[in-house]
């Protein structure tokens, strides 16, 4: 066989096997419907090493995801904003909390009771 | 250094004595009373690692909200809890469910044990294992909705002795500083509530041309 041969054949016999891989990882995986960012890595990271992912840390990382999430015009996963704005009120940035504890009420109706009662909180401060 | 890697996947149904692996679990009751929203309570901890609790808590909304439910902030609730006078995980899984239906509005309430957390190390190869169970109970009712159990390993050796020694301290220093188990729990949880048959059904928020 001809160098050129293998060559020809390979071509043809490569975009197949990339045709089947795609087709095998989009029938394994969905895409995820939110986009999730940094919010579990922060969750773990504020348990495990709590010097090193204060609330400050929080809020830095989650806001990087906010804009991250716009442009990918995908939305923010359910609690998300609750983190953020409860994150906000640790560092005493009631505004910031309000609006966030607003916004996750807005994204997911359910969430109201309990953000109601985190409102509620932060006007007593 | 030839070094292979298994990774385990166990999978199993808590149904009764019999032990039923591969029977689909009976979504009778979750049928009846379809939630929208899930309280995620603060995992108790049977593993001998402390950290298990939250390393494993930290991967669980993930998996749930992708499946199309309401996920409660883990953290601000186990934090809003620790404020109001209940500071272990032991004490969050006793609060009557009047109580949370009050505070949270939740309709159903996912109480987890983690069983395994961490890693054994032998002499030729060191394992991290990661198990979990749960239960979805109905808030309205008390109904138990779904209760699901899984288990996740991996594990290094390459046949060759000295080899293994030396993996096995490596892998010491890494797990140690990067907390492995956390990524088997991630797998757990991805097994434990999207496996069909086994695991949760979709909620309202589940795309409906992902299910078709």
């Amino acid at each position: 066989m001809e160098p050129g041969e293998v060559k020809a054949l390979s071509k043809p016999l490569l975009a197949g096997f990339c045709v089947m891989a795609a087709l095998v990882f989009a029938g394994c995986r969905s895409p995820d419907t939110y986009y999730w960012g940094h919010y579990e890595d922060v969750i773990y990271g504020m348990y495990a090493h709590p010097d090193r992912v204060p609330p400050e840390v929080q809020i830095q990382k989650l806001e990087e995801d906010v804009h991250k999430a716009i442009s990918a015009n995908k939305p923010l996963p359910p609690g998300f904003r609750a983190h953020l704005g409860y994150a906000y009120s640790e560092v005493g940035k009631w505004d910031l909390a309000r609006q966030e504890f607003e916004a996750e009420k807005k994204a997911f109706p359910e969430s109201a009771i309990f953000m109601d009662r985190l409102l509620t909180n932060l006007a007593k401060k | 250094m030839k070094r292979l890697l298994f990774i385990l996947w166990g999978m199993a149904l808590v149904c009764g004595l019999t032990g039923c692996v591969s029977k689909p679990y009976d979504y009778t009751n979750f049928r009846a009373h379809p939630p929208r929203s899930l309280l995620v309570l603060t995992p108790l901890n049977q593993s001998t690692d402390v950290r298990g609790t939250y390393g494993y808590l930290s991967s669980v909304s993930k998996p749930l909200a992708e499946m199309g439910y309401y996920i409660y902030p883990v953290a601000v609730v186990d934090e809003f809890m620790k404020e109001n006078g209940l500071p272990t995980a032991g004490e969050m899984q006793q609060i009557p469910l009047q109580k949370i239906h009050d505070v949270f509005g939740a309709d159903a309430v996912l109480y987890l044990t983690v069983l395994d957390y961490g890693s054994k190390y032998q002499i030729i190869a060191s394992t991290t294992t990661v198990s979990a169970k749960g239960k979805l109970v109905d808030v309205a009712t008390g109904t138990t909705l779904w209760e699901g159990f899984a288990v996740a390993q991996e594990s290094s050796s390459s046949g060759n002795l000295i080899g293994d020694l030396i993996v096995a301290a490596v892998d010491q220093a890494i797990n140690s500083s990067t907390d492995q188990a956390h990524n088997l729990g991630a797998q757990v949880n991805q097994q434990m509530f999207t496996t069909k048959d086994h695991g949760l059904l979709y909620g309202p928020y589940f795309p409906k041309e992902k299910a078709n």
